[in-house]
C-alpha cells in the first residue's frame, strides 16, 4: 500500500502543563474524507492544531513524505494544509475578497490563482456580490463558507475543517457537507473534518477516528461505526 | 468687522497649521501602525524619530546634500526598526500589555539616553530641505518650506496608503495586524510583519523628524517630545485604530491650534497646547472612539 498523504503515530499535545492529547496515531489517505469524532474535550479540535502547529505537540506528523511536527503554522500551510479552524479564522476587518486572495498568500502561481478564483466564485456565486463587503458582518453561515472558499483558494492537499457546523442552522450545515461531499468527488479533495454531529460526519467520511480523552478508542469504516453499539448509543443518539 | 477680515491671513495661517500637522501625521501613523499590531502606544516612536534625525545630522556634517542624507536616514531607520523589533519587542510578542507598554518606555530612555551620548547635547541645527522663499499663490505669500512640508507628508501618506491597499504585502500587514493567529493559518510570517511594521513605522518617523528639525532654528534631543504629544492627541481625535482618523486628526489639531493662537487673543502661544486638549477631551466625550475610530463589528 502507497504510504498515505497524512500520518500520524503517537502524537501528543499540550496546552502549559496539560496534556490534550496522549498519543493519537491516525492516517488520511489521498481523496478520502476522514471524520475525527468524541465528546467534548476529548482532544478533537487538537488533533487539528498538532496538524498544523498551532499547539505544542511531539510525536510522528509525517504529510507527504516529510516530518511536519516540528514547523510552525506558517510553514504547514505552505505545504498545502489548509486549517479551517473553530470559528473559521475569519479576517473580519478585511473584506470578503480581501480573505479569498489571502487563501493564496503562499501560492505564486499567478494565472492559476485566477483560475481557481473563478472556479471557487462559480461554486460559491454569493461571494462575488459581497466581495467588498467587511466578512465580520457576514451571518455565521456565509462565514464558514467563506472560510471554506479561502481554503481551497490554497489549492489544498489536505483540508483541515475543524466543526464547520458549529452554531448554524441544519440547513447551511447540509449545505457545507453536500459542497464538501461534491469537492472531493469532483476534485478529489483530501479532507479530514472534526464533528460533534456523528450522523453527518458518518454520511460523509468513508472512515473515521472515535476520540476518548485524547486517545484514539475506535477507528474503522463508517458503516461498520454506525453499526457499532457503543457508537450509536454515544454519538448517534439512538 | 466682518468686511475687515484678512482672508490672506486665514489662508497663510491654515497653511501654516496644516504644515505641522502633516509632520505630526506621519508620527502618528508610526504610533497607529504598531498600535494595531501589539495594542500599545510605543512611547519611544518620538527618541527613534530623534534619533534618525541626528543621524541624517551626522551624514550631512560629513559632506552629504541634505536629500542625500534624507534617504539614506529612511533607510537605516527601516532597518533600525525592524532590527529594535527583533531584539527588544519580540522577546514580549506574547507578554501581557503592560508589559510591552513599560519594554517601549524603556526603549524611550535607551534611545534619549544613546543620542545623548553619541552627540553631545549642544545645540545644533539642520539645513533646510526647501527653498525659504515665499511663493505668491492667488494672491497669498506662503512659504515654499511650509508647502513642501505638506506635500511630503501627504506623499508619504498616499505611499504608504497604496502599500496597505494595493500590494499583496500590504494585504499580509493588514491581516497580521488584527488577526496573527488565523493569518498564520493562511502561511503568514505573522512574526516578521510585525517587524516590517516597526521597520515602516520608524522610516515615518525620521521623515517627521528631518522635516521637523529645519524649521527650527536649533535643535538638541528635546526635538520630537512635542510632536509625538501632539502626534498621540492627533490620533486620538482621529480615533487610535484608524490610519485614516489619525490623519485627519493630526491636520486638523495642526490648522486649529495655529488659528486658536492667531485669533484668540488670550490664548496666545502659551495656552494653544490645553486649549487644544480641552477641544480633544470634549471630542471624546461625544465619540469615545474618536472621529472615525469604529469598535470592532463581528457576527457570531
Amino acid at each position: 500500500m502507497a504510504e498515505p498523504l497524512l500520518a500520524l503515530e503517537g502524537v501528543e499535545a499540550r496546552y502549559g502543563p496539560v496534556k490534550a492529547l496522549h498519543g493519537v496515531s491516525l492516517t488520511v489517505g489521498e481523496g478520502e474524507i476522514v471524520a475525527v469524532l468524541g465528546a467534548n474535550g476529548a482532544g478533537k479540535t487538537t488533533t487539528l492544531r498538532a496538524i498544523s502547529g498551532t499547539v505544542r505537540r511531539s510525536g510522528a506528523i509525517r504529510f507527504a513524505g516529510k516530518s511536519i511536527a516540528g514547523r510552525p503554522p506558517e510553514a504547514v500551510a505552505r505545504l498545502g494544509i489548509a486549517h479551517v479552524p473553530e470559528g473559521r479564522g475569519t479576517l473580519s476587518e478585511l473584506s470578503v475578497g480581501e480573505n479569498l486572495r489571502l487563501g493564496a498568500y503562499s501560492r505564486r502561481d499567478r494565472a492559476a490563482i485566477r483560475e481557481d478564483e473563478e472556479r471557487i466564485l462559480a461554486d460559491f456565486p454569493w461571494l462575488e456580490e459581497r466581495r467588498n463587503q467587511r466578512a465580520g458582518t457576514l451571518s455565521g453561515g456565509e462565514q464558514q463558507m467563506l472560510a471554506l472558499a479561502r481554503a481551497l483558494m490554497l489549492r489544498p492537499r489536505l483540508v483541515l475543517l475543524d466543526e464547520p457546523s458549529l452554531g448554524l442552522a441544519p440547513r447551511v450545515v447540509a449545505d457545507i457537507f453536500r459542497i464538501v461531499g461534491e469537492l472531493n468527488e469532483r476534485e478529489g479533495m483530501t479532507v479530514l473534518v472534526v464533528e460533534q454531529n456523528a450522523i453527518l460526519a458518518l454520511e460523509a467520511a468513508s472512515r473515521a477516528y472515535v476520540l476518548e480523552v485524547g486517545r484514539v478508542a475506535l477507528e474503522g469504516g463508517s458503516e461498520m461505526l454506525r453499526r457499532n453499539e457503543s457508537v450509536r448509543k454515544s454519538y448517534l443518539g439512538y | 468687522m466682518i468686511l475687515a477680515f484678512d482672508w490672506t491671513q486665514l489662508a497663510q495661517q491654515t497653511v501654516i497649521g496644516l504644515s505641522s500637522g502633516g509632520l505630526w501625521a506621519l508620527l502618528a501613523l508610526a504610533l497607529v501602525l504598531i498600535y494595531r499590531s501589539t495594542g500599545v502606544i510605543n512611547f519611544a516612536q518620538g527618541e527613534m524619530a530623534m534619533f534618525s534625525t541626528f543621524i541624517a545630522w551626522s551624514l550631512i556634517h560629513h559632506g552629504l546634500s541634505y536629500w542625500e542624507a534624507f534617504f539614506l536616514t529612511l533607510a537605516i531607520s527601516f532597518v533600525g526598526g525592524v532590527a529594535l523589533e527583533r531584539v527588544v519587542i519580540r522577546p514580549v510578542e506574547r507578554a501581557p500589555v503592560l508589559t510591552v507598554v513599560i519594554v517601549t518606555l524603556g526603549l524611550f530612555f535607551l534611545v534619549d539616553g544613546a543620542a545623548r551620548w553619541f552627540w553631545s547635547s549642544e545645540t545644533r541645527s539642520l539645513p533646510n530641505a526647501f527653498s525659504t522663499r515665499p511663493i505668491t499663490v492667488a494672491g497669498v505669500a506662503f512659504s515654499i518650506q511650509d508647502l513642501g512640508n505638506i506635500a511630503v507628508s501627504l506623499g508619504v501618506v498616499a505611499l504608504l496608503f497604496a502599500l496597505f491597499q494595493f500590494t499583496k504585502l500590504g494585504l499580509a500587514l493588514r491581516a497580521a495586524a488584527v488577526n496573527p493567529e488565523e493569518s498564520r493559518l493562511l502561511g503568514i510570517r505573522v512574526s516578521w510583519m510585525l517587524a516590517l511594521g516597526w521597520g515602516l513605522a520608524a522610516a515615518m518617523g525620521a521623515v517627521s523628524g528631518m522635516l521637523t528639525a529645519p524649521a527650527l532654528a536649533s535643535f538638541d534631543q528635546n526635538l520630537m517630545q512635542p510632536v509625538l504629544l501632539y502626534a498621540f492627541a492627533g490620533a486620538v481625535l482621529g480615533g487610535i485604530s484608524s490610519p485614516f482618523g489619525a490623519v485627519v486628526g493630526t491636520l486638523l489639531l495642526g490648522v486649529f491650534v495655529n488659528l486658536i493662537g492667531t485669533y484668540v487673543d488670550w490664548i496666545g502661544t502659551d495656552l494653544r497646547l490645553p486649549a487644544a486638549f480641552a477641544v480633544i477631551l470634549g471630542v471624546l466625550l461625544v465619540r469615545p472612539a474618536g472621529l472615525f475610530g469604529r469598535a470592532s463589528v463581528r457576527r457570531v
